[in-house]
């Protein structure tokens, strides 16, 4: 703001004294006091943030292009991929986005999980994140049928007879989400019109996300407060910068999966346009429902396992209450440290039997899994705030080094 | 614990490699276009669409790919509107309303072999031959697929019931229903090259990996740009990220 | 530290950060074309550009009406009478003076984009006070060589890029 010269500081002052955009500007994204010692796991709040604004700019110009119609809708992504100028690049973009944009987000989460970042007094902005997390993936479900590929008519039918569980009036709900007795063109519209609406939502929630964010300010790598000052450092530079460094990073990543292996997160059966008479051999979700996924099937009973699937996601928003721990970051945690890796790897196990067909082997390691899944939670979480021993907290963030 | 995670990693990385279903793994062969900067070898691919028109047309559509695109692989109009003009095509209903076939051009797509699905399918016993605009892209591994099928062709082992159909190892099930279009001299190049089985087989994949993904040398030559820009891109920024920060602890 | 050589580093500080930035300008940049160009004509719309119309069946006084990039297309297989109506005309009078031997290929066929240069409106054939066509929106009156003689348009009707590919066929585009 310095560089400005005295002419334009006149127009903006004359501006900000009326509708003071530039102060809320200047008072949430640069000068905002941030904690110095934030590692790099913390550029992927931004990241995500990113990649929602690449999904909703890619998808509203693939939306220009896409016809909503079980007759079209196949042949209107060829049509995006072989004749809109550059529509292979967009359209490319906006199906790896989607992945990518679940990577940041998962490792998100588990940056918050690791460092406790979920803990009093940030439970609010805590359920806020899982409350996106929900949007998320009921976005990307229903962008993943707009294709109207075999996977894409499959998956639909799949996931939305789960809800024909519910006792009583599960059927009738699903032939409401339906529009009719099964997956068809009322399914696609409605569909396309909520993955069009959804992702608005999300950006509403984000900023709900953002103010809960700044009312207490970032949690740090430490999990301590911040005491004054000497602790923080302004977000401009110090942090658009490093969030720049990190996004440009990232996208070197994404770009090459965008530009020499496209196809590689997605499923060749998705190519074969939607068949109503005839199911592929193996039906799995998009990779970042897997770990979900594994969890519904791991339950022998239907209802049951729609249950467990659920609550996967819900024992989230009780986990400020499940940790009964008070410090907050897992680098003074000693067991908890290993309690986590433990989940991340229990994480991976659930999402890799998620992939494979439920038989044999796939459903003990599947149930052993997702019982872990629950036991974490649980019962290791409440119990371990009560017995573990932390090793002693820093005095401050200027100064950590004293417990070394 | 995050060597744990990396041999987790490796463990079922081998485990699929185990769990193979009851099809071979197709065959790796190194196309022109298997590199990552690989291309589409324009000769080869003109090859395999003479062998699409003259073998597998008669049952197989290709709706998605335009006779205008045929320019990429290295056609002229002239060239494109005669290829298309094998073809006859529907017009528009003309002022009695009745619907009478032209000579495709230029602008269509390439004609539909059958009506309708049904059709397709009473003319080959209840299996109707799958569109191959697509076909590399919706298999695994496609172009190795598409190659693998159509050398795997063998009397099937004793006691194996093939039905209807033919005994294919790279099958799912092992049973295809197509019986095997290609024996090696089915078309007579025009550049010379001698038709062998083989030689046929690469070049029609050559083409349909190209109707797949037209797209291909244009993202892997642009792709090469983007990826070094944003190399130095992010080399810069790490670097003013150091000397901005550096400013912090002095 | 001495001061120089403080100044030297300071302006080598700077050039790092002023080359990241135009890298970033470049990135934002290089992102949007695509985004923009997408709108612009596909390849499959482009196809359609050219058009072959065949006039063998078009008698003497009969016009015709074809879809081009579009837009409705006259094709007007004019009579004598309605070719000498058009050369008698002061040239000179008109609001956008032009000669009917400028606008055709061959006097006989009269080739015009039907769309009104007022507002786009499609003019009606055969109608009007000069016997060419009449635009309903807002009453302009074109002659039997699609200029305009009385009414707000401001130009003759457009002629189409085209050329007679042999003496039954038009390509138009």
């Amino acid at each position: 703001m310095a560089n400005l010269n005295k002419k334009n500081k006149g127009v903006i002052d004359w501006i900000d004294y009326r509708l003071p955009i530039v102060s809320f500007l200047k008072h949430s994204a640069v000068d905002y006091p941030t904690p110095k010692n934030l590692n790099y796991w913390w550029n992927f709040g931004s990241l995500a943030g990113f990649f929602l604004l690449v999904q909703i700019i890619t998808g509203i110009i693939l939306s220009m292009h896409y016809t909503a119609h079980v007759d079209h809708a196949f042949d209107s992504i060829e049509h995006i991929m072989r004749n809109v100028n550059h529509g292979w690049l967009i359209r490319y973009i906006h199906m790896n986005g989607a992945s990518f944009f679940f990577i940041v987000v998962y490792i998100h989460i588990f940056r918050g999980l690791y460092y406790g970042s979920y803990k009093a007094p940030r439970e609010l902005l805590w359920w806020l994140g899982i409350l996106i997390l929900l949007l998320m993936m009921a976005t990307a479900f229903m962008g993943y049928v707009l294709p109207w590929g075999q996977m894409s008519f499959w998956g639909a039918t799949v996931i939305t007879n789960l809800f024909s569980a519910i006792p009583f009036i599960g059927e009738s709900i699903t032939q409401w989400l339906w529009g009719g007795y099964s997956v068809d063109n009322p399914t696609l519209s409605r569909f396309y019109t909520l993955h069009f609406l959804l992702p608005f939502l999300i950006v509403g929630v984000v900023i709900l996300h953002i103010v809960a964010l700044h009312t207490h300010g970032s949690n740090n790598p430490l999990g301590i407060d911040k005491k004054g000052p000497q602790d923080t450092i302004p977000f401009h530079p110090f942090y658009t910068i490093k969030d720049l460094f990190g996004l440009s990073f990232v996208l070197t990543i994404f770009f090459t999966v965008v530009f020499f292996a496209p196809d590689y997160l997605g499923h060749p059966d998705n190519y074969v346009p939607a068949d109503p008479l005839k199911t592929p051999a193996h039906i799995v979700p998009e990779w970042y429902f897997l770990p979900f996924y594994a969890i519904l099937r791991a339950i022998p009973d239907k209802l049951g396992g729609v249950i467990a699937m659920f609550s996967a996601i819900f024992v989230l928003f009780l986990l400020p209450w499940l940790d009964t721990s008070k410090v907050r970051s897992a680098t003074f945690r000693p067991i908890y440290k290993k309690l986590f890796w433990i989940f991340v790897l229990d994480a991976l196990i659930l999402g890799w039997v998620g992939s494979k067909p439920a038989e044999g082997i796939y459903i003990i390691i599947s149930r052993l899994a997702t019982l872990y899944y629950f036991v974490h939670f649980l019962i290791l979480l409440p119990l371990l705030g009560k017995f573990e021993k932390n090793r002693p907290l820093p005095e401050s963030i200027g100064k950590p080094v004293l417990a070394e | 614990m995050k060597n744990f995670i990396i041999i987790f990693l490796l463990f079922s990385y081998t485990l699929n490699l185990f769990s193979a279903e009851e099809a071979l793994k197709p065959e790796q062969y190194n196309f022109s276009f298997s590199k990552p900067l690989g291309k589409i070898n324009k000769n080869s691919a003109q090859r395999g669409l003479q062998v699409f028109i003259e073998v597998c047309a008669s049952c197989h559509g290709l709706k998605h790919v335009a006779y205008r695109s045929l320019e990429e692989l290295g056609y002229n109009k002239d060239q494109v509107n005669s290829i298309a003009a094998q073809f006859q095509i529907d017009d528009l209903p003309n002022e009695e309303g009745e619907i009478l076939k032209r000579k495709a051009i230029y602008s269509d797509y390439f004609v539909e072999p059958y009506k309708n699905l049904n059709e397709a399918k009473t003319a080959n016993n209840g299996a109707y031959p799958p569109d191959l605009s697509l076909m590399v892209k919706a298999r695994k591994d496609g172009a190795n697929y598409v190659r693998s099928l159509l050398l795997g062709y063998n009397e099937p082992p004793s006691g194996f019931d093939v039905g209807e159909g033919y005994y294919n190892k790279y099958m799912a099930g092992n049973v295809i229903a197509m019986p095997q279009p290609l024996y090696g001299d089915d078309v007579e190049f025009s550049d010379g090259t001698k038709a062998t089985l083989e030689q046929e087989v690469n070049d029609l994949v050559t083409f349909l990996t190209w109707t797949s993904m037209p797209d291909l040398e244009n993202r892997r030559a642009a792709g090469i740009k983007v990826i070094f820009f944003l190399l130095v891109m992010t080399i810069l920024f790490y670097i003013s990220y150091r000397k901005i920060w550096s400013e912090l602890k002095t | 530290m001495s001061k120089k050589s403080k100044s030297k580093k300071k302006s080598r500080r700077s050039f790092i950060h002023q080359a990241s930035g135009a890298m970033g300008i470049v990135a934002v940049s290089a992102a949007g074309w695509p985004l923009v160009d997408q709108m612009n004509p596909s390849k499959d719309v482009e196809a359609l550009a050219t058009i072959e119309v065949d006039i063998s069946s078009l008698g003497e006084g009969e016009s015709k009406t074809v879809l081009w990039r579009g837009k409705p297309l006259f094709i007007k297989h004019r009579s004598q009478e309605e070719i000498d109506d058009a050369n008698n005309v002061n040239v000179k009078d008109l609001p956008d003076p032009e000669n009917d031997e400028e606008r055709v290929k061959n006097p006989k066929y009269l080739v015009l984009v039907g769309v009104c240069t007022h507002l786009g409106c499609v003019p009606a054939s055969d109608k009007g006070e000069y016997k060419g066509w009449f635009c309903p929106c807002h009453g302009s009156h074109y002659d039997t060589s699609g200029r305009i003689r009385k009414g707000p348009a401001p130009k003759n009707l457009e002629i189409p890029p085209y050329t007679f590919k042999d003496e039954r066929t038009i390509l138009i585009g």
